[in-house]
């Protein structure tokens, strides 16, 4: 009857594939934007405009008319980095100034406070904006640093040197520096862009424009199609990949203390796993819009909330815990935090790439089977 | 093995909105290798069913599909090795130049060496785009669009090749030079499948295959299908004052099964056993002449055998109940343009034509793909400035104040611009809200549209599940609602079939009569006969205006074997060409 095909010919189509889907690429801005753009787009918002520390905290300062220790705390407060302080003349005064949002706590001495030190029973009281309790806890803390701070000053200043001082020092980010806690889960965000959003988008492009069935009338077999896919754009993503990384570490300092090898091995998974998911999202959806929406709920927003990009997952519910499970950047932004703030621990890498590559055998299956070269 | 397909029983359904469409029903036909067939039928007949079923893309339901000896269920991707297809909606890679396109399929089809050098060469030649071969698809004309299309389906001379209405929405001119291209490039062994829907082109094939809702009509070479209307079908000269009102009559007369405007005439096939004799003494006619009967006819005649009269529109003849009353004070000429311009950047998409139209007149805008046909009726419909020149509808500036002008007017857009989700009475109220209409006269338009238009059966279906012909109905309803003094229709009847382009027309002639001004463009060139003025227009430039005796006269007096508009149209434009070239 037929003979079966030959390999040569089979080379040949996926040549033809690869490079038809390359031109493209070059050719259409929107593909460089979302590849390329975007990503540095995402990193300078995260790098300059977002930051979870709160810096130059404005607190109203509510102080008795004249005393020393009063005066100097006050002096404590205003020489710190991290308050921006405004006097009020009484508490009514201040509440005001916190009513209409013009500052985010009271920091409030009582008339007798100079009294009251020197019995070693001094009460300062403390009122926080709680609407953003994240924030709220941060200032908390700082106020707490800056009291516990000029008391040690005060207590040297008079008697003895202090036998103990307590010194802090935060592992794994060390300057506490929300930034450098970001920008390498970012980069995960941005490959699960190119994966799952523009493949989903290029593929069902093709039904829109009528390209696809004119690709299905050749002897072309779906297995080609999805190579012709899947490889450009891993490349791609791996090279947006590389652009966001060094762009984090020259920019943004953010240090990087694991090895190439294992950013280039993790990356490399958790690329087929994001384009495996966008294959098979595509062969659902066969109108941009309804491919784009569906990308953006399924694999970029939990990639952004359900990864610990942002959010800690050990202070989720339980229920949205498991959740997590599911998803595949939560696998990689755990690998990316890791390589890029404590340095190689293949432990952790061992677990999350098993993981990835579990998730990219399945949804390549899933897109496998369900693309079918038929029009129905 | 002589045969290239073979149907056997085939049936194929599809579901839609909760609803089975049958798209085939029991089918069965088989092609001998190395003819040339024509399949014709109207949009939604299931010309494009069968194509995807031959290719292998779709499966039958029912039934068995044999190609070139392969079941399609059973050996699908052997089919498609050798089969070219090429799809309604061409697959062309726009970011990708003329040659990338090419070099793609011919990676896709296997061919390699000094075959595929030779093959790209013959194919580029032959589509003589070889000097726009590093330029983008996207930017290729309609024409050249599906010639590069053809050319690609063509690369590996296929065994059988599939050609899905490939003259859709192609002028004249480039329709020719498909036909020319898949003469020359598949000639040979190979079968030609060529779907379509202009009868007059089906006519150059060996056989015709004809399918009206899912069924073969009719199957059969041009010539035997026609066969009994020999001696039936008459050219009837007329003076041009009584050639519409003659039209009516006859069209409202038992003994005639067809009447058109054709070739400055009336073309009028009789009913079986009639003669001649009896139209002799109508009023205005001047002489009788017998032609050959054409498929269109032999088409007309079967449907209207089928549906017994129905025509898929209420007839014709029947004038608005209530017609829209001329305006006193308004001036006689309802359209002025000058020198008009639109350019886009760089691009003068037109250069300065200029016509009147005055009101009653159905005008016909008429040119190949890209010419500026759209843009100028953009802007006379008020949706598209002009960039200078003067352009006054019904007195108003189009430069200054186009949407004073856009309450006088109605549009029929091509595609079926209403609400899908919508009933048609939804639809109607919507119309009536967006124009403002209220009270009483509100009340009155809505009733005496869907009465004038027959609609009163379906108001409240879903409108996206009307079958073409009703959705037409519909659409023309909505642009009448507002009692426009002129309608702008672009290109109101493609995809429709033979009988509802007859009733369409018939409509057209009666508002043209009632004092609206018509507006129209077209690729049916026999339609433009029904125009009282036609202007042709090619690269934003004007050809020519006038009746369409005058333009038949101007073709003549360029090459003397034109006898219609088709060809006088044709000998215009390669003139044109000759001298840009």
């Amino acid at each position: 009857m037929t003979a079966p095909p030959r390999d040569g010919s089979a080379r040949l189509r996926i040549r033809g594939l690869l490079r038809k889907e390359w031109l493209e690429i070059l050719r259409d801005p929107s593909s460089i934007a979302i590849a390329f753009v975007l990503p540095a787009l995402l990193l300078f918002l995260f790098g300059y405009g977002v930051s979870l520390d709160p810096r130059e905290v404005r607190i109203a300062f509510v102080k008795p008319s004249s005393s020393q220790p009063a005066e100097s705390l006050a002096e404590a407060f205003r020489g710190s980095p991290y308050f921006r302080v405004a006097f009020a003349a009484d508490i009514v005064t201040a509440r005001r100034l916190l009513d209409r949002r013009e500052v985010q706590g009271i920091v409030s001495l009582r008339d007798d406070f100079a009294d009251r030190l020197e019995n070693g029973e001094a009460v300062v009281q403390l009122v926080l904006d709680g609407v953003d309790a994240n924030t709220a806890r941060i200032v908390q803390g700082y106020v707490r640093g800056t009291f516990a701070g000029w008391l040690a000053r005060i207590d040297r200043g008079s008697r003895a040197p202090p036998g103990l001082t307590i010194e802090h020092r935060m592992w794994f980010n060390s300057e506490i520096d929300s930034r450098h806690f970001l920008i390498p889960g970012l980069v995960a965000i941005i490959m699960t862009l190119i994966g799952a959003m523009l493949t989903s988008l290029v593929v069902a492009r093709e039904w829109e424009r009528g390209t696809m069935e004119a690709l299905f009338a050749t002897p072309v077999r779906i297995r080609e199609i999805m190579i012709g896919k899947l490889l450009p754009y891993f490349v791609l993503g791996m090279g947006s990949m590389a652009v966001a990384t060094a762009m984090a570490v020259l920019l943004f300092g953010v240090p990087f203390r694991g090895s190439f090898l294992a950013l280039l091995l993790l990356a490399g998974i958790y690329m087929m796993a994001s384009l495996a998911y966008g294959l098979a999202v595509s062969a659902l959806a066969r109108s941009q819009f309804v491919a784009g929406q569906v990308a953006i709920i399924t694999a970029f927003l939990p990639a952004f909330i359900l990864s610990g990009f942002i959010f800690d997952i050990r202070s989720m519910p339980w229920a949205i815990q498991l959740l997590t499970y599911i998803i595949p950047a939560r696998y990689f932004v755990s690998s990316l935090q890791t390589m890029f703030l404590a340095g190689d621990v293949w432990r952790v890498y061992l677990v999350d790439g098993a993981a990835l590559l579990l998730i990219a055998a399945i949804f390549l299956a899933v897109a496998r089977r369900r693309t079918r070269k038929s029009l129905e | 093995m002589n045969e290239a397909v073979r149907l056997e029983g085939v049936g194929k359904r599809f579901r839609a909105g909760g609803r089975t469409i049958e798209a085939l029903t029991r089918l069965s036909f088989h092609l001998e290798r190395g003819r040339l067939v024509g399949l014709v039928g109207p949009d939604g007949a299931g010309k494009t069913t069968l194509m995807r079923l031959l290719a292998g893309l779709l499966l039958p339901d029912e039934g068995r599909v044999t190609v070139l000896g392969l079941d399609t269920r059973e050996a699908a991707h052997a089919v498609q090795a050798r089969v070219g297809y090429m799809p309604q909606r061409f697959g062309l890679y726009d970011d990708l130049s003329v040659r990338e396109n090419l070099d793609l399929y011919a990676d896709l089809y296997g061919l390699e060496g000094e075959l595929r050098r030779r093959r790209l060469r013959e194919i580029l030649a032959a589509t003589e785009l070889a000097p726009f071969a590093d330029r983008f698809a996207g930017r290729l004309s309609g024409g050249m669009r599906q010639k590069l299309a053809m050319g690609a389906a063509l690369l590996k001379t296929p065994e059988l090749l599939l050609l899905d209405e490939p003259s859709v929405g192609v002028d004249p001119l480039s329709r020719r030079e498909l036909w020319r291209l898949v003469r020359r490039l598949a000639g040979g062994p190979a079968t030609i499948l060529w779907s379509t829907a202009y009868l007059d082109e089906a006519e150059r094939c060996e056989r015709v295959l004809v399918l009206q809702d899912g069924r073969l009509i009719a199957d059969g070479p041009p010539g035997g299908l026609t066969r009994e209307l020999e001696g039936r079908v008459f050219r009837v000269e007329t003076g041009r004052e009584d050639r519409r009102p003659l039209l009516r009559l006859l069209r409202r007369r038992a003994d005639v099964l067809d009447v058109t405007a054709a070739g400055g005439a009336l073309r009028v096939v009789v009913e079986a056993g009639e003669g001649a004799a009896h139209l002799r003494g109508l009023g205005g006619v001047r002489e009788i002449t017998p032609v050959t009967p054409g498929l269109e006819d032999a088409v007309v005649a079967l449907l209207r055998r089928e549906r017994g009269g129905e025509d898929g529109m209420p007839t014709a003849g029947k004038a608005p109940a209530d017609p829209p009353r001329p305006r006193q004070e308004a001036p006689e000429v309802v359209i002025r343009i000058r020198d008009l311009v639109r350019t886009f950047g760089s691009f003068r998409a037109v250069d300065g034509i200029g016509f009147e139209v005055r009101r009653g007149e159905i005008f016909g805008l008429l040119g190949p793909n890209g010419a500026g046909k759209s843009t100028t009726f953009k802007m006379l419909c008020g949706l598209l400035p002009p960039t200078s020149g003067e352009a006054l509808v019904l007195g108003y500036d189009l430069l200054r104040a186009a949407p004073a002008a856009r309450a006088h007017i109605g549009y029929m857009a091509q595609k079926f611009s209403l609400y899908a989700d919508l009933t048609p009475r939804q639809n109607l109220h919507f119309t009536a809200d967006a124009y403002g209409l209220v009270g009483a006269r509100r009340r009155r338009r809505l009733a005496e549209t869907i009465a004038e238009f027959g609609l009163a059966e379906m108001l409240d279906q879903r409108s996206g599940d009307l079958p073409l012909g009703y959705k037409q109905r519909l659409s023309m309803a909505c642009a009448l609602l507002n009692e426009p003094e002129i309608l702008f229709l672009d290109e109101p009847t493609s995809g429709v079939d033979p009988l509802a382009r007859r009733a369409f027309w018939a409509r057209i002639m009666a508002l043209a009569e009632a004092g609206v001004t018509v507006m129209v463009t077209t690729h049916f060139l026999d339609e433009a006969e029904y125009c009282d003025r036609i202007a042709i227009i090619e690269r934003g430039r004007l050809l020519g205006v006038g009746t369409p005796d005058e333009i038949i006269e101007a073709g003549r007096r360029r090459s003397p074997e034109v006898t219609d508009l088709e060809e006088a149209f044709v000998a215009l434009l390669e003139e044109r060409r000759r001298e840009a070239a």
